[in-house]
């Protein structure tokens, strides 16, 4: 019962490191964001090209934001580790 | 919430299928979507020259989506935008439904895998079609000891994009789940109409733009 609640345990500090990609997530967002509205003031008449770029800038940005949360929702919900040794006492 | 629920399995000639949450929610949409181009192409069976009112407004909608559409894709590959505006409207409607405190369609990996595959098919019968061998032979440049990384790339392409698609939805589901589940009943008057407001209508709205205009880049970038 204890490796099992260990293994638990293990599995929800490795989700909250694996949202920790969020930082540099929101960093790169940012960094697109202010670099497209640096260029929207310099250039008024570009802003519909320029802001849709910027969504699919923000979308691929985005990508590993979203594994990290994908990773964080299979280790708690849907751990295989932990069928495995359920598996193995029985 | 965060389970989709099993409502019934048929059992047809020793195969299985289940009938989930989302699929009877995916027919819900359907259902309501049909309906509504029933009634646009009833009214508009007086056609006129001059749009009026109604046919105005439908008019402006398609034309918006038609002219964002051709401007990715180039003229001579925006016949298949008609598809891309039912993916949108799809997506969108499926967002919103969520804020009837069911169950979105998107925020299940089958639903958005689905879509993901057929933009994916899409793009290589585009490719096929329009470049012919020069497509494949895409594949084998600049040496043809790249193929397997030219494979894993383009197969990358659907996974990324249902996933994108997925975890959003999803997210959303699960922090309007956590604050039904959490919250006091006091607190969930009219705190929620917010959270749903920008969850599921705002995200949604952006997750729709963006599916369909990383799904035409891909298309063009086949194509042409």
């Amino acid at each position: 019962m204890t490796e099992l609640a260990t293994i638990i345990s293990v599995a929800h500090i490795a989700a909250a490191i694996a949202l920790l990609n969020g930082i540099f997530t929101t960093f790169g967002q940012s960094k697109i964001a202010v670099q497209a509205i640096d260029s929207i003031a310099r250039q008024p008449e570009a802003a519909n090209d320029i802001r849709s770029a910027m969504f699919v800038g923000l979308a691929m940005a985005e990508t590993s934001g979203i594994y990290g949360l994908l990773i964080a929702i299979i280790m708690i919900f849907a751990n295989p580790l932990v069928s495995t040794f359920v598996d193995l006492l029985s | 919430m965060l389970n989709v629920e099993n409502l019934r399995v048929l059992n047809l000639w020793g195969l299985e299928i289940w009938i989930t949450e989302t699929v009877v929610n995916t027919w819900i949409i359907m259902a309501v979507l049909i309906a509504l181009a029933l009634v646009v192409r009833i009214r508009l069976r007086r056609f006129k020259k001059i749009p009026r009112g109604f046919q105005n407004a439908v008019e402006a909608v398609i034309e918006t989506f038609d002219k964002f559409s051709s401007g990715t894709l180039g003229e001579k590959l925006s016949y298949i935008s008609p598809w891309f505006f039912t993916v949108f409207v799809f997506i969108l409607s499926s967002a919103l439904f969520s804020t009837f405190g069911l169950r979105s369609p998107a925020a299940d990996w089958t639903t958005t895998f689905a879509m993901a595959f057929a933009s994916f098919f899409l793009m290589f019968f585009m490719g096929l079609r329009h470049r012919k061998g020069a497509y494949l032979r895409s594949y084998f440049e600049p040496s043809p000891i790249f193929f397997p990384l030219n494979l894993v790339g383009e197969l990358a392409k659907p996974i990324s994009l249902s996933f994108r698609l997925f975890g959003n939805m999803l997210s959303g589901t699960i922090i309007l789940t956590l604050y039904y589940g959490l919250m006091p009943l006091y607190a969930q008057i009219g705190i929620p109409a917010l959270l749903h407001a920008f969850f599921d209508i705002v995200f949604g709205a952006i997750q729709a733009y963006i599916f369909v205009i990383i799904s035409l880049m891909y298309v063009r970038g086949a194509a042409t």
